[in-house]
């Protein structure tokens, strides 16, 4: 019996010692021999060393395994990349990990068919991976997918190799060209060569490549061509007169391209900023426009949409992009609901005493702050976006759009015609309208004013709680999100003219625009104070806002 | 509402047993407000440290009582608690403050009347009162190491200081801007940046970063950014594709605690240098994190590095207590100096005559799950109250033990010691 | 004639409250005084320092609910913007303090403050010349906010900008003030403000005698402010005030420039609460832009509302009933603090639109018409 456990241990020790030699062999190969390819030992070997290595041995060991054309390459780089690659604390064998949304772990052998479900975590051991090992995996993977993937694929593995034109890759990239029929591919795999092209020994060469690279907007372009003028330490032109001049010449022409794209994206900015300040002013426009009545709490409508999105994502964790959806009436009803609630609850009492609705809607946004404070602690819930909302709209490789900036802009202008269109063409909207110009003569038609009240409260409330909806996928879902849009709403609203939704759209967006291009010249903090300073002073000069109602019902 | 309770019973125990049979600690953290968020855990640590030192018998043979009060995030209250727990409480030791704005406001105080604090939170340096321990980083223990990391490990060539309008990202990116610049940085090769509290709207300063990083030269963003302006922050960058493989941002603010309330995905390998993690492996951590979330009753509570720091001041100042065998502020703090603890990364903390403690600097990339996977991590390094790399600061040494200095902050050009409120 | 008739009934120590007030802040102040001061440690009728420093704390804050009072109580005008004016008074007095320290700070730099030492400041900025001199600093204290609240007023009361749109303007110009004083580059110590004060005119701030002394001139400061504000009130101006937030637009007909009276009515009330500012400084050792927070100044209206506007001694008794409370309940339920506070705002203006005192003098009002009628039943 201790002789058999006494073997045991003799083994262990011995392949414990084979592994160690192992490893140092393949640190030594890998650092003496990069290129060399590696007959005598097998893939499968090769990356069983994985587990258990420490990051700079994984470096080396997955630089090794690169070296093969082994199918089963790419899936265990990738599961690298996603962070999907472990291995057994105990027996060492790597896996494929799957940690599902329900916390279980389910397993997958790499080199085995033996897969087990419901693993436990403290069992399993991470092959380790860092930024910098990733990116190296990710320009091999390009490598290995360039002719595989589809048209994004290849244009991202062609971009990856613009750091390191070799000739191997130019190669490479020339064979592509052969067999690619996507333009913006070709395109791509141009400008790579003509890249490479700046470097050659030959002037032609040379005058040629940056011909082909004018009006370029790629960054590397422009680096490349900015690196061929460089002077030396007397001040004169490393480069050939000719090259230089022709290199000069396509500079100007990517700044200039540069600069107006610049404007372009600036403007976005300012208009994206702008579609944030509508929305949070839409429902105070409402409130405070409409019905007189300074609604302190509004920003905590806000708050309460977000949160509704977040329960709403917590019910459907699977589905981002339906629970997104789906939040946008759910938020409507909850604020509306809530708003509806004050309005009988405490602002009926204090009509025709606006000062003290102010303060009574400020404690009922103390209440509700620590509501949400209570219920769902007070640290920053997570609110994912889904897939449709993430990324960018590449327009060129200088400009591009966020799609999660894009949907709100597009989501507040619906918002805000959608609620003209209430205010217009409902009878809701006559009523409110009635009401608001003057209740008496509303109250002498029949009109039911408290009613009325009550829906206009809710309304606002239910916009406040839209906007929130749109902020959940740009900041913090917290108990403090409210406040910190409180006073920039009531300067949309004061800014564009109370009670006219057109003044508030203007205001909203210069606002947003001005913003935006102030913002690079003096700085975030110094901006937001320049502008608000600039409404105080302008609301001197012009009480009533940009667009004045006008009217008996002004006074 | 059990909280409420426990925290009304609380109260309830401090004003009924003022015997002299008790130690009383105090818990200066706030309850509510802005800082609520943070504080509130500490305060819940150090109950815990307290619950814990009493199973264990308690502290020469008496029983620890904790003395909570609620500074509410109002900074001017901060002093007022303080005194109220020095005066009228009479308790033996505070733990407590997070902000520097609190901590300054607090230290005439204790300075005045010969209290004993533990401050517990990572900040910009240029103090050492003698009334106060600082648990958590200096700036060389947090801030250089990270920079470090990213030149030699990522090979970063372009920086960009990005943070929050305040003190400590000011000092800690003027600290840098010098390091960075006598390591052969070119002015150019260095982008600052500062934004307001709870700034949402990046898209120019991200824009602006994407296009300093599309120089040519690997960048790496170093970001003091507080709190709040996290999540837009980085919700835009992933946005705007800027991967943490192409500019890797490393954070000195974002924990555990501040990423249970992120949407992770984007944030995936972006980096955050702390002396402590989660993730950090060791028996002692193993415990602590266990004790935790039985103490706090919910399984989902992670444990960040202001909370080692505050287990890291309590363990030490037991420890000094008993080695002084009294709570006398005038014995315990000269029995500080020198003792060493475990901290929860398997090292030791020792305390220095500066008031510092020796802490590893460990760098981790955020993981898909809030947690960090450590990528790096360094011996202990002595806290430095003062940096070497501000020209003013780098006259100054502290040294509480030395009676030929024995200040905060000895000029050694002047041979003059300043500012002392005593 | 009637004008006369009024002034005559009404002197400035006519009424009982105002009578009830001065003498209860006399009495208050003469027991802390003695029990700090002449009582040893260890009675029981011993006042220690803390709660010297704490009581004079309210003092100030008392004094600052007086100023909105004054406005709003008086004038109709609800500036949701005076913790601007009182913090800018804490600045000034908080910069006298600072260039107090002179050499003392940690790097020994004769003439900067630390924080812009290891910011690396090479000069003193020119707006902190001058505060070295207390009686600079004092002129300052008043004469900044003065200045602003005149230029605010101006620019606002000219345009007859009022109500509400008045209030937001004040909440602005309070957060714009506060984002700007958050910015480090404007040279007060960014977030961190202005801390570490040594001295004040030679006195150890640390020693008891000195703290003491600040609490009895708030309390002096206090009852003049009162008496200053309630004879401004019985004059010809605070009658043209009245009659202003009562109707302005007919007392604009009756050939009073409206507009005039509500300017200087408002520089007065930011000078008070920039004194209440600097009283309140020196007392809590620290002022940073915190103070400037919205929030902050529309407590204070709540205080004055609890109190009850209208009346001055009621907006006094606000501040101080509040904001103990606030230091009673933060320590033992800091959750439920927000729900009462908010609470309390709600309660307050739906059943106590005129405040605690508003609430009192009305039932005994009632009881003394009761009085009188049963009397005149008696009678016939």
């Amino acid at each position: 019996m201790i002789d058999v456990m006494h073997q045991e241990n003799n083994k262990k020790i011995i392949s414990f010692l084979l592994s160690l030699f192992f490893v140092f062999s393949i640190l030594f190969f890998t650092s003496a021999a990069q290129s060399q390819q590696p007959d005598d030992v097998s893939f499968n070997e090769v990356a069983s060393q994985l587990a258990g290595a420490k990051l700079k041995q994984v470096a080396a060991v997955v630089d090794q395994l690169t070296q093969f054309d082994d199918e089963q390459l790419l899936p265990l780089l990738k599961a690298m990349l996603e962070g999907k690659l472990y291995y057994e604390k105990k027996s060492k064998r790597l896996v494929f990990a799957e940690i599902l949304e329900d916390k279980t772990i389910n397993v997958d052998g790499v080199f085995d068919e033996n897969s087990i479900e419901n693993v436990k975590k403290n069992t399993l051991r991470k092959v380790k991976t860092n930024n910098r090992l990733r990116s190296s995996i990710r320009r091999s993977v390009a490598q290995i997918t360039l002719f595989s993937g589809g048209i994004a694929v290849r244009k991202k593995a062609i971009k990856s190799m613009f750091d390191d034109l070799s000739k191997e890759n130019v190669t490479l990239l020339n064979k592509l060209k052969e067999t690619e029929k996507n333009k913006k591919v070709i395109n791509l795999i141009n400008t790579a060569i003509a890249i490479a092209d700046l470097k050659s020994s030959d002037v032609s060469l040379r005058v040629q490549a940056l011909k082909k690279l004018e009006g370029n907007l790629e960054p590397v372009v422009r680096n490349e061509v900015t690196k061929l003028l460089e002077k030396d330490s007397d001040g004169n032109y490393k480069e050939d007169a000719l090259v230089v001049s022709t290199a000069s010449k396509v500079l100007q022409s990517i700044e200039e391209n540069v600069k107006f794209y610049g404007y372009l994206e600036t403007l976005f900015f300012g208009l994206s900023l702008g579609s944030v300040l509508l929305l949070i002013a839409a429902g105070l426009a409402i409130t405070f426009g409409v019905m007189g009545v300074i609604n302190m709490a509004h920003g905590e409508m806000i708050m309460l949409g977000a949160y509704t999105t977040y329960v709403i994502q917590l019910l459907l964790p699977n589905n981002l992009a339906l629970s997104i959806l789906l939040a946008i009436p759910a938020a409507f009803i909850v604020s509306a609901s809530v708003g509806i609630l004050i309005e009988r609850g405490v602002i009926q009492f204090l009509k025709g005493r606006p000062l003290e609705t102010l303060l009574a809607t400020f404690g009922i946004s103390l209440i509700l702050q620590q509501c949400v404070r209570s219920i769902f602690s007070p640290l920053n819930r997570q609110v994912a976006s889904p897939e449709f909302m993430s990324g960018a709209l590449e327009i060129n490789p200088i400009f591009s759009i966020t799609y999660n900036r894009l949907y709100i802009l597009i989501f507040a202008l619906v918002v805000f015609f959608l609620l003209q269109l209430i205010l217009r063409k409902t009878s809701l909207g006559l009523n409110v309208r009635a009401v608001s110009q003057n209740r008496d003569m509303a109250k002498c038609m029949g009109i039911r004013t408290e009613w009325v009240d009550a829906m206009t409260f809710g309304l606002g409330s239910g916009i406040a709680g839209l906007a929130g909806v749109a902020l959940s996928q740009i900041t913090n879902v917290g108990p403090n999100l409210g406040q910190a849009y409180i006073i920039d709403s009531f300067m949309v609203v004061v800014f564009g003219g109370v009670g006219n939704l057109w003044g508030m759209l203007v205001g909203g967006f210069s606002l947003g625009v001005l913003n935006k291009f102030l913002e690079p010249q003096t700085g975030a903090v110094l901006a937001n104070i320049i502008i608000l300073v600039g409404i105080i002073l302008f609301i001197q000069k012009r009480p009533r806002g940009l667009f004045p109602q006008k009217g008996r019902a002004a006074e | 509402m059990k909280k409420l309770v426990a925290a009304c019973a609380l109260s309830l125990m401090a004003s009924v047993t003022m015997a002299a049979d008790t130690i009383k600690v105090g818990v200066l953290h706030s309850l509510s407000g802005t800082m609520a968020i943070s504080e509130t855990t500490l305060k819940d640590t150090v109950l815990m440290m307290i619950e814990d030192q009493n199973a264990k018998g308690g502290l020469l043979g008496k029983k620890l009582e904790p003395v909570v009060v609620d500074p509410a995030s109002n900074w001017p209250l901060f002093a007022e608690k303080a005194r109220e727990l020095l005066v009228k409480e009479k308790v033996d030791v505070i733990f407590g403050a997070w902000t520097s704005v609190s901590r300054k406001s607090v230290l005439p105080v204790i300075e005045e009347l010969n209290g004993l604090m533990f401050y517990p939170v990572q900040y910009e340096g240029e103090e050492s009162s003698k009334n106060i321990f600082y648990t958590g980083a200096a700036p060389n223990q947090q801030a250089i190491p990270a920079v470090d990391y990213l030149a030699d490990e990522l090979e970063v060539k372009r920086w960009v200081l990005a943070g929050t309008d305040y003190v400590y990202p000011r000092t800690t990116n003027k600290i840098l801007e010098a390091y960075l610049k006598s390591k052969g940085v070119a002015s150019e090769d260095i982008m600052i940046n500062y934004t307001p509290f709870g700034h949402s709207d990046w898209q120019g300063i991200v824009s602006s970063i994407k296009k300093f990083g599309g120089a040519g030269k690997k960048t790496a963003v170093v970001s003091t950014i507080n709190g709040d302006a996290n999540v837009p922050f980085y919700k835009e960058l992933g946005n705007q594709g800027v991967s943490a493989e192409d500019i890797p941002v490393v954070a000195f603010s974002v924990g555990e605690e501040e990423l249970s309330g992120f949407d992770t995905k984007p944030l995936v390998g972006h980096l955050a240098a702390w002396n402590y993690f989660q993730s950090a492996e060791s028996d002692a951590n193993d415990e602590f994190i266990e004790k935790w979330k039985a103490f706090i009753k919910n399984d989902d509570r992670v444990t960040n590095d202001p909370m080692e720091a505050t287990y890291i001041g309590f363990k030490a100042w037991t420890k000094a207590v008993e080695k002084a065998g009294s709570t006398e502020v005038d014995k315990v703090r000269p029995a500080m100096y020198g003792i060493k603890v475990p901290n929860l990364t398997g090292g030791v903390a020792e305390v220095l005559p500066n008031h510092h403690f020796t802490k590893p600097v460990l760098i981790g990339e955020i993981q898909a799950d809030g947690q960090f996977e450590v990528v790096s991590s360094t011996e202990e390094v002595a806290g430095d109250a003062w940096t070497d790399h501000l020209t003013e600061s780098a006259k100054i040494i502290s040294d509480w033990k030395d009676p030929a200095v024995n200040c905060g902050n000895y000029n050694t050009e002047t041979k003059k010691c300043s500012g002392q409120n005593f | 004639m009637s004008m006369n008739m009024l002034l005559q009934r009404e002197s400035l120590l006519s009424d009982s409250g105002s009578r009830w007030f001065l003498s209860l802040l006399a009495i208050a102040t003469a027991a802390v005084f003695i029990g700090n001061v002449f009582i040893p440690e260890g009675s029981a009728l011993h006042v220690d320092t803390y709660t010297v420093t704490l009581f004079g704390k309210y003092l100030c804050l008392a004094l600052l609910a007086l100023s909105v009072d004054v406005i709003w109580g008086y004038c109709g005008i609800l500036s949701l913007g005076h913790g601007a004016f009182f913090a800018l008074g804490g600045y000034g007095m908080g910069m006298y303090l600072m260039r107090q320290i002179g050499d003392r700070g940690v790097y020994g730099n004769p003439l900067l403050p630390d924080f812009m030492v290891f910011l690396d400041w090479q000069e003193l900025p020119w707006f902190w010349h001058g505060f070295d001199q207390f009686w600079f600093a004092m002129i300052m204290v008043a004469l900044i906010p003065g200045l602003l609240a005149f230029v605010f007023g101006w620019l606002a009361f000219r345009s007859r900008v009022t109500g509400v749109y008045l209030s937001i303007m004040t909440q602005a110009l309070t957060y714009a003030l506060l984002l700007s004083f958050f910015r480090n580059e404007m040279g007060f110590g960014g977030n961190n403000g202005l801390t570490d004060f040594k001295d004040i005119l030679g006195f150890d701030l640390q020693a008891d005698n000195t703290r003491i002394s600040l609490f009895v001139i708030s309390a002096a400061v206090l009852a003049f402010a009162y008496l200053l504000s309630r004879s401004i009130f019985l004059s010809k101006f605070g009658r043209v005030i009245i009659s202003i937030r009562d109707a302005e637009a007919r007392t604009r007909f009756l050939g009073y420039k409206t507009e005039n009276y509500k300017v200087w009515l408002f520089v007065y009330s930011a000078i008070l609460a920039a004194i209440a500012g600097a009283l309140y400084v020196p007392q809590v050792g620290i002022i940073n832009p915190g103070e400037f927070a919205p929030l902050n100044s529309i407590e204070v209206v709540v205080w004055v509302a609890v109190g009850g506007r209208g009346t001055l001694y009621g907006a006094i008794l606000g501040a101080i009933l509040v904001n103990f409370a606030k230091t009673r309940f933060t320590g033992i339920f800091p959750e439920a603090w927000l729900f009462a506070l908010g609470g309390l705002f709600v309660f307050v203006t739906i059943f106590l639109p005129k405040g605690v005192v508003g609430f009192f003098s009305e039932r005994k009002n009632k009881k003394q018409n009761n009085k009188a009628e049963n009397v005149a039943e008696a009678n016939s």
